[in-house]
């Protein structure tokens, strides 16, 4: 418990996660408010008015998000303080799990706040009823931001523990994330099936992002197992980084 | 009680630190004196439970670091004034490590009043002077309020003021009771500093003693005789069983005092043009103990001063 405090502290302490938890939130929510401003059934007749359209936006903040997660252990690497938190816990596996929960709550708040603030902005200009949350698919696109956005922030931190350099893990993750994924499936003949298993796919397979798409049919995984194939990939690179922070010298 | 017991450190080819087994003794201020790169930090490193020895192991109180329950109670340490987030404020660097190991938010107050930091408490570390770091440092060191200390080089680049700061501290902790442990590249600050002295080099144990004794057996005390017609003098000497050096046209004595070798040369009939008692410095007899351990050796000639040879940097 007191780890937890301790590591609290330590992420709330610098201002650089404030400016990122702001930017995680304002970056996608604006952009929802851009898009909910233009679209209308004329313009856009392909444009499908339903809870999983209002979170288009949200890999925007998701990036962000990976950011803020790596640096929470990057910068304590950068300024020696890991040596700090491991000499006043020498049990590194409970000193970084106490830093991946702090960082797991505070990216799920950030995930809530986006998925239900774009879903509410976006309906607060397209009233009608289309928008609300009805059906489970609905409520999972929206409020599985939380899990989507948590597991993120659990797998970023898990790079920046194996990385150590806020660079070298940033551009790691945001290059993959951004560029890696959506290019795998410009590959001929194995790309699509490649894709497929990409943990950002399985995101938003698991939100239900652009569902009806002819490119997203007959899927390996539903949605609740390609959310638990994300989770089994979130916590094999986050053990690798807690396994490596054990047996390397600080 | 520090107890190093065949601790070894390898990084791929190179030993930083060999089969290294030394004591140090409780309620005293104890120096570790070794040249750069003799592999001080490595050890202390490993006895915090930062480095995994490669070989052997070092034990606070009989339990190894990793061990202990809440160890910022029982082993304070400063490695390193810079390693604090730039951004964060002293109290909030010193809030996390009290919250870490369950000690109180007034003990925060309290250390930070100890060194003399309340007034820029708030203040971002990133902002502070190296006096002021090193301060926050010893404060962070103080919070559990703990038996056992380890400072790697805390004068390192510091004003003379803050030197003089660091020093009393340091005896004021051992006053109270407590085991400070102190590395030093710099014999001339921990024989102002320590009672005791673990001296390395290359990561190897050349010495384990205290300060007064290590100084007494490290400088030799010497006469030098100089004249223009030595030889009857000299073979006098040499009856008398005496250890004779040359050095240009003089002679080097020891095992015979000024007053002694006067009389030798009034009964001998030499003409003297100097007789004069060399006492060698703490530096020499630090660079002559440590000899060839240093690494990076430069080919300084004779003549070069023995300051030079001890680097300012860490």
């Amino acid at each position: 418990m007191s780890l937890l405090t301790a590591e609290r502290i330590k992420l709330l302490s610098t201002r650089s996660p404030w400016w990122c938890g702001l930017l995680a939130i304002v970056l996608p929510v604006g952009f929802t408010v851009l898009l909910a401003t233009q679209v209308n059934p004329t313009n856009a007749p392909g444009f499908e008015f339903t809870p999983a359209a209002t979170q288009g936006t949200a890999s925007l903040g998701r990036a962000v998000v990976m950011v803020l997660a790596a640096l929470a252990v990057t910068s304590e690497y950068r300024f020696g303080t890991i040596r700090s938190t491991f000499q006043a816990a020498p049990q590194r596996v409970a000193a970084l799990l106490a830093k991946s929960a702090v960082v797991v709550v505070l990216t799920a708040v950030i995930g809530a706040v986006v998925g239900f603030g774009s879903w509410a902005v976006f309906r607060a200009l397209h009233s009608g009823p289309d928008l609300d949350l009805v059906t489970a698919a609905d409520w999972r696109s929206v409020a599985g931001e939380v899990l989507v956005f948590a597991l993120t922030g659990a797998l970023a931190l898990g790079v920046g523990i194996l990385v150590r350099q806020t660079a070298g893990a940033v551009a790691i993750l945001l290059v993959y994330a951004l560029l890696v994924e959506g290019l795998i499936g410009v590959i001929p003949k194995v790309g699509r099936d490649i894709q497929h298993w990409m943990p950002f796919f399985a995101a938003d397979r698991f939100l239900g992002i652009r569902d009806g798409g002819d490119d997203l049919q007959n899927l390996p995984l539903g949605p609740w197992a390609y959310l638990a194939y994300f989770a089994a990939i979130t916590v094999v690179v986050l053990g690798a980084g807690i396994f490596a922070a054990v047996r390397r010298d600080a | 009680m520090i107890e190093a017991v065949g601790l070894t450190k390898r990084y791929g080819n190179t030993l930083a630190v060999d089969n290294l087994s030394f004591s140090v003794p409780t309620g005293r201020v104890t120096g570790f004196l070794g040249p750069n790169g003799a592999g001080k930090s490595t050890t202390m490193r490993m006895i915090l439970g930062l480095d995994t020895p490669t070989g052997g192991s070092a034990l606070i109180d009989g339990k190894r670091y990793r061990d202990l329950h809440q160890p910022l109670r029982t082993v304070g340490a400063l490695l390193d004034a810079k390693w604090v987030h730039p951004n964060r404020s002293a109290r909030a660097h010193l809030a996390w490590m009290a919250r870490s190991n369950n000690l109180s938010a007034g003990r925060v107050d309290e250390v930070l009043d100890l060194v003399g930091l309340t007034g820029v408490a708030n203040k971002r570390a990133g902002g502070f002077s190296l006096g002021m770091s090193q301060r926050l440092g010893i404060a962070a060191a103080l919070l559990g309020d703990p038996q056992v200390l380890l400072f790697d080089e805390p004068v390192n680049g510091l004003d003379p003021e803050g030197i003089l700061w660091i020093r009393k501290f340091m005896h004021r902790l051992a006053d109270e009771g407590r085991t400070v442990f102190v590395s030093s590249h710099l014999l001339s600050e921990m024989a102002l500093t320590a009672q005791e002295l673990v001296v390395i080099g290359r990561g190897k144990l050349i010495s384990q003693s205290s300060t007064e004794d290590f100084v007494a057996m490290a400088t030799e005390n010497t006469v030098k005789v100089r004249g223009p017609q030595l030889t009857a003098l000299r073979s006098e000497l040499g009856r008398a069983g005496v250890t004779i050096r040359d050095e240009g046209d003089s002679l080097i004595v020891s095992g015979m005092d000024c007053a002694d070798i006067g009389e030798l040369a009034a009964r001998t009939q030499t003409v003297l043009h100097e007789l004069s008692p060399q006492r060698g410095s703490l530096e020499e007899a630090f660079i002559q103990l440590t000899g060839d351990s240093v690494e990076y050796h430069t080919d300084l000639v004779d003549g070069a001063t023995p300051a030079t040879l001890v680097p300012a940097g860490k």
